[in-house]
């Protein structure tokens, strides 16, 4: 087969299997876990096929129309680059783990059939916006995934966290979506077509009239979709979905689309100086943001949420600065280190029976309980705190350098200050990531406290994929020489100033978080705290639901725990109040937008019930008293009728003469 | 206000016939009969007795039987006294006792619906005797000359030129024949009301 | 002769023949009003007849047909009064009001009748009173 049927088939495959699993779902449930597993495993073999077969070189384009669409054509595109291969092949690998981990996670759910195709969906969406040459396809898939991210994140739906927690994931990124329609449309109109071949040779003769709206536009949709300030407030929020959804979301699908279809059209950006400051500007609050966010927060998921939007920030700054080899690097190599991270956080909050961390740090034993988790996460985090030689150092350390070339000067593709924000906040977000990553490591598996209950070994499904992904987070930086080889061409390695400086202030930022936990964990005992939910035999994914809901009603917000002994609230001082709400910006959303909107709700209700609908019940009253009075005449006397008859008839007959007479007399 | 009916062969002749102040002796008899008979009809539809309207209606059609014989229509005329005032009126009056009704005066005999049957049927009147009126009041009938409804004209015109629509009448009194018998047939399983205790009390009231 | 006299004269009959037809309550009065009505028609064709000098003498032979038919109409509208007679115990037609539109829309045509009207022949049945005596019930009766 060539490399382009195959290609085809990579998103097919999963599209068919969730076709299939929610057809037979109900009625042969033996089939649901095969249908799930299998036809995503394949896509991952054909995606690997296919990334072989490309192997970096030139693209592979293949597109056929299906049937003239007016001016602008539409095409069913294929676009092979390096990019696309290799974003496939984690795409793919990351799913089929994720498949792999929920038949254990989610053995017992009523829900599982249809939670298994959505996934499949979900993948099948993604390979399609990685593989497709065709800006319209690609809407396609990005919007099935919206609509995807919106029934998984509320698979939990008896609980009132998770019902918000997916309308906000669709609202918010449908808020970015709208403007991001309206830039393709612009994209389109400018170009003369939606195919990214040709866009990018209209852009790169300079044929893009409006460089800036455009990009700006499309920033907006990107903003929604990968997380980035101002629209990232969804995210922290959809963890009240499922663990392996929530590694789905946050390592391969959702949030990637955003910073993959930047990389996709960094041109068309980068024809604007003042969308790539904007950009850059917005990936350096993210960042920064996001790590003081995820100091504060109590919950395990929360904490790697916000450290998801912190490392997309990384991203969004290497497109800043106009490398995506390096964001698309970081984004291959944080797929793999925070699948990790999140199917190891859903074996911790099944070992422990609850998802707080304050709750963690009071039992001990953890790490031995669950020494998969406990091995994986630990080099999960090593490599998201960037510590070398893991995955996330090279990568990250590919966003500093593309950063500081272009601060000095070196890279004209951006302007220098949008290199030296990055620069700077990237090193500032480099403390904070070692800093929450190292809280996060000590409070999970440092605790000190009763010993946790014994709940037998985890799943082999679910500690085996663990593994599986922990090679790629421990190996892929050492690829880093030759990866530079399938984007852009120039190498990714680090350079030595950069590396000694983020790995500095990571081992700083780190070694204070340390320093803050030894001083503040003898608190620890002085203040019991936490609840914990047992079910030993039951599935992972009923307790993680349960566990979600008594963290509201222990400690009154899905978000915090009045906690002395956290470090995180030691070293953010005065600061913490507000970083665990996220900086309020959900309160100034709500001020802002939901009471507005709700108050016009109020009004059309007010409008459509007392005035639209006097109107209606009017009507309906005059109709009945018509009916009413002329009931009155049927009173079933032949001569009444007759008489009226008659009288009518002599009307009309006085009438005709009158004006015959009329007519004839004129 | 004129209607242009008149046939144009009589406006002609118009001119020379006498006017309504100086009628003829056959004018003011059939105005005097007229009359009669207008007042027999009037009773006949508001007296209170029953049988006292049907024998009112005997004037009223004789009356109107007068009329024909004065324009000169004889057959007619004694048609209408042989059917009507010979049988019509006499199945009426059985029609009035096989249906019990009160002998002497009946204080129900109209409606509730009079008044409006009053108003409606006096802007009948109006309506159409003003255009009647309107319409024909030169016109002249010339009843000089051979009678033109003798059995004689009425036999030729009949059998020569009506005889197909009269056969095809003789069915249709063929077929109210049977209909009317088998309305009115008392079926063996149809056993009705004894209407007798309507009757006796409308009697015993009056 | 002035056609205007016998024009008049029906046109006159006509409408005394309209108000017996909406008036009376008899309805066999009804029929000697409809009878009335008939003649004035007649009235009408003869005199236009003999005015107008038809060598078809189309008027006179409608006339007769008239008659004929009136004659028929007598019988038909006759033996319905009787069977209507027979079937309610009265031959007065504004009380025949069986599709009078009634409050009650779901209560069957006789019991809505019985209802509305008091019935004619009150005082002679001893059952009378309840609402039972409607044509079918009575019918009932008269065969015990």
């Amino acid at each position: 087969m060539t490399t382009t049927t195959l290609a085809a088939l990579v998103p097919l495959l999963p599209f068919l299997g969730a076709l299939a699993g929610l057809a037979v779902g109900r009625t042969a449930p033996g089939f649901v876990r095969p249908l799930a597993i299998i036809p995503t495993l394949t896509a991952a073999v054909l995606a690997v096929i296919v990334a072989v077969r490309q192997g970096g070189g030139r693209a592979i384009d293949a597109a056929t129309q299906l049937t003239p669409t007016g001016s602008v054509p539409i095409d069913l595109a294929l676009h092979l680059d390096g990019f696309a291969v290799l974003v496939a092949v984690l795409v793919a690998v990351v799913a089929t783990c994720v498949q792999l981990y929920s038949t254990a996670y989610l053995r017992d759910d009523a829900r599982y059939p249809s939670y298994a195709a959505l996934v499949s969906l979900f993948t099948s969406a993604m390979l399609l916006v990685v593989y497709s040459g065709d800006l319209m396809v690609l809407l396609v898939g990005w919007e099935v995934m919206g609509i995807c991210s919106y029934f998984l994140v509320g698979h939990y739906w008896e609980t009132p966290e998770a019902r918000a927690a997916s309308l906000k994931a669709f609202l918010v990124t449908k808020l970015g979506d709208v403007p991001f329609l309206v830039g393709l449309f612009a994209l389109a109109a400018d170009t003369g077509s939606f195919r990214i071949t040709k866009i990018l040779a209209a852009v790169g003769t300079g044929g893009l009239d409006h460089p800036t709206l455009i990009a700006l536009l499309l920033l907006a949709g990107v903003a929604g979709k990968s997380a980035q300030f101002p629209l990232h407030t969804w995210l922290p929020d959809a963890m009240a979905g499922p663990t392996p959804v929530s590694a789905l979301i946050h390592a391969a699908t959702m949030v990637a689309a955003g910073i993959y279809f930047v990389a996709r059209l960094l041109p068309v950006f980068a024809a604007s100086g003042a969308a790539l400051v904007v950009l850059a500007v917005m990936a350096a609050v993210t960042m920064i943001g996001s790590g003081l966010a995820a100091l504060a927060q109590d919950d395990i998921k929360r904490v790697l949420a916000y450290s998801t939007i912190g490392q997309l920030g990384y991203m969004s700054g290497a497109l800043a600065v106009g490398d995506r080899g390096a964001a698309v690097f970081h984004l291959i190599s944080h797929g793999a280190f925070k699948a990790v991270l999140f199917l190891a956080a859903g074996v911790v909050i099944h070992a422990a029976g609850t998802n707080s961390l304050a709750a963690m740090s009071r039992m001990g034993g953890l790490a031995r309980r669950i020494p998969d988790a406990y091995w994986t996460m630990t080099v999960a985090l090593l490599a998201l705190a960037a510590i070398p030689p893991f995955a996330g150092f090279f990568s990250k350390e590919a966003v500093l350098v593309a950063a500081e070339h272009t601060a000095l000067g070196d890279r004209t593709v951006a302007p220098a200050a949008a290199g030296w924000t990055i620069l700077i906040a990237g090193l500032l977000a480099a403390v904070l990531t070692a800093a929450y990553a190292v809280r996060l490591w000590l409070l999970a598996f440092r605790g000190r406290g009763a010993e946790v209950p014994d709940h037998g070994r985890q799943p082999v499904a679910m500690t085996s994929v663990l593994w599986i992904l922990a090679v790629p987070t421990i190996g892929l930086g050492l690829t880093a020489g030759a990866i530079g080889d399938w984007f852009d061409g120039h190498a990714l390695t680090p350079s030595l100033t950069t590396a000694v400086l983020s790995t500095g202030v990571g081992l700083v930022g780190g070694l204070v978080t340390y320093g803050a936990w030894r001083h503040t964990t003898a608190l620890a005992a002085r203040n019991p705290i936490g609840a914990v939910v047992a079910h030993p035999g039951a599935e992972p994914a009923l307790v993680e639901a349960e566990a979600m809901t008594s963290h509201t009603a222990v400690y009154g917000t899905i978000a915090d725990a009045s906690d002395p002994a956290d470090p995180g609230r030691l070293l953010l001082g005065p600061l913490h109040r507000h970083a665990v709400t996220g900086f309020h910006l959900d309160v100034l959303y709500t001020a802002l937008f939901v009471r507005p909107v709700q108050g016009a709700a109020r009004l059309v209700r007010f409008l459509d019930r007392e005035v639209v609908d006097t109107y209606v019940n009017g009507s309906g009253a005059v109709t009945r008293l018509l009916g009413t009075a002329v009931r009155r005449a049927q009173t079933g006397n032949v001569q009444t009728y007759a008489g009226a008859l008659l009288a009518g008839s002599l009307v009309l007959a006085i009438a005709a003469v009158v004006f015959a007479n009329v007519n004839a007399g004129s | 206000m004129t209607l242009h009916t008149a046939p144009p062969v009589f406006i002609a002749a118009a001119g020379d016939h006498p006017g309504f102040l100086s009628p003829s002796g056959v004018e003011i008899a059939f105005l005097l009969v007229g009359l009669a008979t207008l007042g027999a009809a009037v009773i006949t539809v508001t007296t209170k007795q029953l049988v006292h309207a049907a024998l009112w209606l005997v004037v009223a059609l004789g009356g109107l039987a007068v009329e024909y014989l004065l324009l000169t229509a004889e057959f007619i005329a004694w048609v209408q006294v042989l059917i009507y005032v010979g049988s019509i009126v006499v199945l009426l009056l059985f029609g009035l006792m096989l249906t019990r009704a009160p002998i002497g005066r009946s204080p129900d005999a109209d409606s509730g619906n009079r008044w409006v049957a009053l108003g409606v049927a006096a802007a009948t009147a109006a309506a159409l005797v003003w255009v009647v009126a309107d319409a024909f009041r030169t016109t002249w009938i010339e009843l000089d000359g051979p009678a033109q409804g003798s059995t004689e004209v009425t036999g030729a015109f009949l059998f020569r030129n009506w005889v197909l629509p009269f056969e095809a009448l003789s069915v249709l009194l063929l077929a109210a024949l049977v209909g009317a018998i088998v309305l009115s047939r008392r079926r063996d399983t149809d056993t009705t009301v004894r209407p007798g205790t309507n009757g006796t009390a409308k009697e015993e009231q009056s | 002769m002035h056609l205007a006299y016998p024009a008049v004269l029906a046109a006159l009959l006509f409408s005394v023949g309209l108000y017996g037809v909406l008036a009376r309550r008899n309805a066999i009065l009804v029929l000697m009003s409809v009878e009335l009505m008939l003649n004035a028609v007649n009235l009408n064709l003869v005199a236009f007849d003999v005015w107008l000098r038809d060598t078809l003498h189309s008027g006179q032979a409608l006339t007769l047909f008239t008659i004929a038919i009136a004659a028929a109409e007598i019988g038909i509208g006759l033996a319905i009064v009787l069977a209507v007679y027979r079937n309610r115990g009265s031959s007065d037609i504004d009380r025949l009001r069986d599709t009078a539109e009634t409050d009650e829309a779901e209560t069957l045509p006789d019991d809505a009748e019985a209802d509305n009207a008091e019935l004619p022949h009150g005082g002679g049945n001893k059952d009378d009173g309840n609402d039972e005596n409607s044509g079918k019930t009575k019918k009932a009766e008269a065969t015990t």
